[in-house]
């Protein structure tokens, strides 16, 4: 490895990929000539195209074709879909039946990827200290330290799975969504399964919420501090604002909390949102149309859920929102590093929400699919693990997708998540040392939004992380390797 | 390890895992469906887009893991090796090793199967729903080779 440049000129240093971040994204830290940072940028390199991808697809094809899009959350995007392709078949509101067994499989959904973010990303930063070593920082270490946290990580997500297997046909790719409705119930024998693990799902999931709590009350300065800055929030709410991470209509708050929009029907969006591309990224920019691309930019996930909610029809995750909320002190709550506390207040109103389901005698009604007036259009939105994602097609006569257009969670969160890098790099590096433990810091703030960049193959022979330490004229004058 | 010399039955698991609408990184899904359509006795099969952390329930209840996934570069028309518990850590955030997910099975479950990983080369990773041409013959060779495989662990007709 080379020694870095010793010349008084800006420099740019590059960490891609980003570990443990889905897809490829690359992060640039630009410094100035006093090695202080002059500019931070989270890029996406892949065109994902996916869009076009499903032009020429028939509509009632899409929620099964669409989970090609994400390995991680195909779940959400059968949903999304299949919510949409309903507009498209006529269907303002499909059948108790099949509302609920959706919602089960939403929240199947939820519970699983929620957990693995937690379990598997979030928790080696969280318990071991962002400056702890790489080989450390990983869910092997956190079993063999922590061997009941990494129990827990893995029975929930399993749990998880199996409300998928049992309310979509398949735990990875389930195609019981269809226009219109479902193509099954939820037969006894699988209910009384899932019955049977719910209430221990729902107390692991309370002890890793305590276990979290603990920390933050442990580093409260540091949780609080790391990656601060203040945003307006977007999220689906339901009636009276209660928070409902299936279906409802779009609220956005501002930094204080004041109203932005409220009550938007998802067909409305596009009055409501507008999306900027820029030069150096892939992914788009959405803003709050109103506010314009400076001010007008958002943050959804968790974080958002719980900032917007007024309120959660789960009596544990209530009393939780509750004390996660004190910390706004009357304000939205905008740590960063909140999005951790929110996403297990998430996950344990998950937990609910299936325990509450699993005895609703709906779910093994008969009425699954409803049939009406072909239309043209159709949108949808759902609160995906990572936050507010929409889908919307429009259709041919022939019954072909003509054109998709969908937000995901993750191009939501890109300017923050930009905003977030740029913030860790001002108040961790400087200079030319570029340490495991800076790096790291970068990566922390990163994956507090579990960004889903693309859906990454997965082939053997991957590229590593790559640090590389550019001049301004684009010359590398360091570049560091972590296999 | 001979089933037949024990005559205890073998269980075999074949996890095929990538994505089928990125062109040959469906390779490892489309090698699962053909040895499931074998419906060899005592093998499993899955198919996921990738690896995660509850798999290792499923590994800790065989004796031998065949992991198969696409190659972007190495051998043609498949490379076959085994794989041992490590912890790695990936370069992308939801995406597990075999390597680490046998080191989860072991460390969760105290399980330590044989385990062995087929990478079958690909070329084509745009989006799309068919194997490329030179993905498609790799898939036919690496097909051959694991049921040959198998059938001499299970002591199986071929």
């Amino acid at each position: 490895m080379s020694e870095p440049s010793t010349v008084s000129r800006a420099r740019k240093l590059e960490i891609d990929p980003v570990t443990r971040v889905e897809g490829h994204g690359k992060v640039t830290i630009r410094l100035d000539e006093a090695g202080k940072v002059q500019e931070a940028r989270f890029h996406v390199v892949e065109f994902r195209g996916f869009e076009r991808f499903i032009q020429g697809k028939l509509y009632w094809e899409v929620p099964v074709i669409v989970q090609r899009l994400c390995g991680i959350c195909p779940v959400s995007h059968h949903l999304a879909a299949a919510k949409a392709m309903d507009a498209i078949a006529g269907v303002d509101a499909v059948t108790p039946t099949a509302d609920k067994l959706r919602r089960l499989m939403h929240y199947g959904q939820l519970l699983q990827s929620n957990a693995l973010h937690i379990f598997h990303l979030a928790s080696p930063d969280l318990l071991f200290g962002f400056g702890a070593p790489a080989e450390k920082r990983n869910i092997v270490s956190v079993l063999e330290t922590f061997p009941e946290i990494g129990k827990w990580a893995i029975f929930i997500r399993k749990y998880g799975q199996e409300v998928i297997k049992a309310t979509g046909g398949k735990k990875i790719h389930p195609t019981s969504a269809v226009p219109g409705g479902v193509t099954q119930n939820l037969c006894v024998e699988s209910r009384d399964a899932l019955r049977r693990d719910i209430e221990q799902i729902l107390s692991w999931c309370l002890l890793a919420l305590d276990k979290l709590k603990q920390i933050v009350a442990e580093r409260e300065a540091e949780h609080k501090d790391f990656a601060y800055f203040e945003s307006n929030y977007l999220s689906l709410v339901g009636a009276n604002g209660v928070m409902d991470l299936y279906d409802g209509t779009l609220r956005a708050i501002d930094s204080a909390g004041g109203v932005i929009f409220d009550g938007v029907e998802p067909c409305l969006y596009r009055e409501q949102l507008i999306e900027e591309v820029r030069p150096w990224s892939f992914m788009k920019f959405p803003h709050i149309r109103s506010l314009g691309r400076d001010q007008g930019w958002y943050r959804v996930g968790p974080l958002a859920q719980l900032n917007c909610a007024a309120s959660i029809d789960t009596p544990i995750a209530e009393a939780e929102r509750r004390l996660f909320m004190n910390i706004g002190a009357g304000r939205p709550v905008h740590a960063t590093l909140a999005y951790h506390y929110a996403r297990l207040i998430c996950l344990v109103h998950s937990a609910e929400k299936i325990q509450q389901l699993l005895f609703d005698d709906d779910l093994q009604g008969d009425d699954l699919i409803l049939s009406g007036q072909r239309r043209g259009s159709g949108v949808s939105c759902i609160e995906a693990p990572r936050g507010t994602l929409i889908h919307h097609y429009e259709v041919d006569e022939r019954d072909q997708v003509t054109r998709a257009n969908l937000i995901v969670s993750t191009t939501s969160n890109n300017e923050a998540l930009n905003r977030a890098v740029a913030s860790v790099a001002t108040t961790y590096l400087s200079g030319q040392e570029i340490t495991e433990g800076l790096l790291n810091h970068i990566e922390v703030a990163i994956r507090a939004y579990d960004p889903c960049l693309s859906c990454a193959t997965h082939a053997l022979g991957q590229m590593p992380l790559i640090v590389t330490l550019e001049d301004a004229a684009g010359e590398v004058v360091d570049r560091k390797v972590k296999q | 390890m001979n089933a037949v010399a024990d005559q205890k039955p073998l269980r075999i698991l074949v996890i095929g895992y990538g994505n089928p609408g990125r062109m040959d990184d469906g390779l490892g899904p489309a090698v699962a469906a053909r040895i499931s359509g074998l419906e060899l006795a005592n093998v499993s099969v899955d198919d996921p887009y990738q690896l995660s952390i509850e798999d290792s329930i499923e590994i800790a209840a065989h004796d031998l893991v065949w992991f198969v996934d696409s190659a972007k570069n190495g051998a043609e028309p498949f490379d076959d090796r085994r794989v041992q518990p490590a912890s790695q850590i990936a370069f992308d955030s939801h995406h597990l090793t075999p390597e680490t997910l046998l080191a989860i099975t072991a460390g969760c479950c105290g399980a330590a199967p044989e385990a062995r990983l087929i990478g079958v080369r690909g070329y084509e990773f745009g989006l799309g729903e068919a194997l490329s041409p030179g993905a498609a013959a790799n898939l036919e060779r690496a097909v051959a080779f694991l049921r040959d495989e198998i059938c001499a662990q299970t002591g199986g007709p071929r």
